[in-house]
């Protein structure tokens, strides 16, 4: 499977249409994906009164309101901040120090190899929830507790066994030919990780990262637990605490919840196409 | 970046360079999962064995009686069985729909660009918030009765999240929708590994677009479904966040959607029985790592074997 595909006898065409049924099919579903969320939205610009009388109406009026007052407030910003930097933090460690692993464990040959991944295999099965209690005074003891390091560490080591798992696969898959290739034109083997294969995972790197990036961005018990202090609250705390404070207005807690879902699905939809780019770009070069 | 290091000859077998080499590209990410991930992890196993109630350093040490009040609790029972449940009706429910997802968007057709953004929304948008919204649309007088109501079918609706028998269906159906981006995203990468030159060829010689899709790429993305599967499960049996957030603490007993995660972070935490609740995790890592160890055994072994036995 893991040949270099040369794509140069294909005729490049213009996209056909295609089915229709197939269309009507990708409309139902993404109706039923994006329902749900439209309504998030929506439901910001009414009011309580019109949400309890029709709940699934359309804002009429429609009020700005609840928008404008939550994107006047600091708080909403800095736990953008906060959320902001966890993530990055977050992505780039489990980025860097993954694919350092992943390139050991897929092209090197020691003794304690299948050890090395089966401990990583085994973090599968330790999500946060199950070591949280220890993690805390661990983080305590460090002096961690309430810094925004204390979330990215532990975040680091929990996204490391899918970020592995899903890279060795993908290093291995880089044809042995190319690195010998390499290593007959004086290429070390470091030579070849920094030259070669980083470059050539690069469809899977943004995999990982933005994995990575969105869990973090998404993390909820973690934070809950080494987050005390309001001044260092991420997005998902916020979320929690602001619908609690305001728990009889409904209006509002919507609003709330549809700006913060905002970043990471802009996030997303310009990483997007940097996974399209990747993916038919790298191998096939 | 950093700079390349200098040119020198190739090394066979394993000399101190190379050693040095797997010490340094893998120190730093062994190093962090040993402190974060595996010291909290046995240290969770030690308190398990403790009457704890989180203060100072436990010492009323109670041997295996927690463990033996986990397993005679029927509420745990119940968790265990929703946690069945929802592993196998997460696998047999989005793994067929995620692969007609990623065979659609695997057509080269006009939009698939901006169709594959949509369908990954709910999939970027975090727990807490699902969570939060999903409640408020399917409360009693939320807008998914309110639709039913206004399409004239009124006599369906139900209490979704309340009513024992519908709330784990609900459940299902909140999980699928949440999750179902991120299988489709696997098997859409594992999909652009399969040389375009198969199809073709088979194109030539006759064979129909379903023919192609059955025996060529659903084949070939095997490997690819075969880990899907095993994040699935995993992720299954250490279900949390969402179903804390839409049915809490007190709730999600009653209504059947309790998962051995709930039933550790109330009995343990909320209750502040530490030691207990370290117990429950010891259990539900035993319970995950045998899962899981059977699934490599007998389904990922074709894919592990090349992975870590013949160094190739």
């Amino acid at each position: 499977m893991a040949t270099i595909t040369q794509s140069r006898f294909t005729p490049k065409k213009g996209l056909p249409w295609g089915n229709p049924i197939v269309y009507l099919i990708a409309l139902v579903l993404i109706g039923l994906m994006l329902g749900p969320v439209i309504y998030l939205i929506l439901g910001g610009f009414r009011d309580n009164s019109q949400i309890t009388v029709s709940p699934a109406g359309l804002p009429h009026p429609w009020r700005l309101g609840n928008y404008t007052g939550i994107l006047q407030s600091g708080v909403f910003w800095r736990q953008v901040g906060n959320s902001t930097m966890v993530a990055l933090g977050t992505t780039v460690g489990v980025v860097v120090i993954g694919v350092m692993a992943s390139y050991v464990l897929a092209r090197y040959r020691f003794r304690g190899r299948g050890a090395m991944y089966a401990l990583f295999a085994a973090g599968l099965m330790f999500p946060a929830t199950v070591a949280i209690t220890p993690l805390y005074i661990l983080v305590k003891n460090l002096g961690l507790v309430d810094t925004l390091p204390g979330v990215i560490l532990p975040q680091i080591g929990f996204g490391l066994p899918t970020t592995i798992i899903i890279l060795v696969p993908f290093l291995r898959a880089i044809p042995r030919e190319i690195e010998e290739a390499a290593a007959i034109d004086g290429c070390s083997r470091l030579g070849f990780f920094w030259r070669m294969v980083l470059r050539l995972s690069v469809p899977g790197l943004i995999t990982v990262g933005i994995l990575a990036f969105l869990a973090s961005w998404n993390s909820y018990l973690l934070p809950l637990f080494l987050l005390n202090n309001q001044d260092t609250f991420t997005l998902p705390l916020g979320v929690q605490a602001f619908s609690s404070q305001y728990s009889t207005d409904t209006a509002k807690v919507l609003a709330f919840t549809s700006l913060s879902m905002l970043p990471a699905l802009l996030f997303f939809s310009v990483f997007e196409r940097r996974i399209v780019g990747g993916l038919t770009g790298a191998v096939k070069g | 970046m950093q700079a390349p290091p200098p040119v020198r000859p190739r090394r066979r077998g394993i000399g101190w360079a190379q050693r040095a080499e797997i010490a340094v590209l893998s120190g730093p990410a062994v190093l962090t999962f040993l402190t974060f991930v595996i010291f909290p992890v046995v240290l969770a196993g030690y308190y398990g064995f403790y009457k704890w109630k989180g203060y100072g350093v436990p010492t009323n040490f109670v041997g295996l009686q927690n463990y033996k009040t986990i397993l005679q609790d029927s509420s745990f029972h119940d968790a265990l069985l929703h946690n069945g449940m929802i592993v196998v009706l997460s696998l047999l429910i989005q793994g067929p729909i995620a692969l007609g997802f990623a065979l659609m968007l695997n057509q080269k057709i006009r939009g698939r660009s901006l169709i594959r953004l949509l369908i990954f929304v709910p999939f970027v948008i975090s727990e807490v918030i699902v969570g939060t919204g999903w409640s408020l649309l399917l409360q009693v007088s939320g807008a998914v009765n309110g639709i039913l109501d206004a399409i004239g079918l009124g006599s369906w609706k139900q209490d979704w999240l309340a009513n024992p028998k519908l709330a784990i269906w609900t459940l299902m159906v909140i999980l699928t929708w949440k999750y179902i981006g991120f299988a489709v995203i696997l098997f859409m990468a594992g999909m652009q590994n399969i040389p375009e030159e198969l199809a073709e060829a088979a194109a030539v010689d006759g064979a129909s677009y379903w023919q192609i899709q059955r025996r060529i790429t659903v084949p070939l993305l095997a490997p690819t479904i075969r880990i899907w599967g095993f994040l699935s499960i995993i992720g299954a049996l250490q279900l949390f966040d969402l179903v804390y957030i839409i049915w809490g603490q007190y709730v999600a007993s009653t209504a059947g959607t309790s998962t051995m995660v709930t039933y550790m972070v109330v009995e343990g935490r909320n209750a502040a029985n530490y030691g207990y609740g370290n117990a429950v995790a010891v259990v539900l890592f035993v319970i995950s790592m045998i899962i899981a160890l059977v699934y490599q055994r007998f389904v990922l072994r074709r894919d592990t074997e090349g992975a870590l036995t013949d160094g190739r």
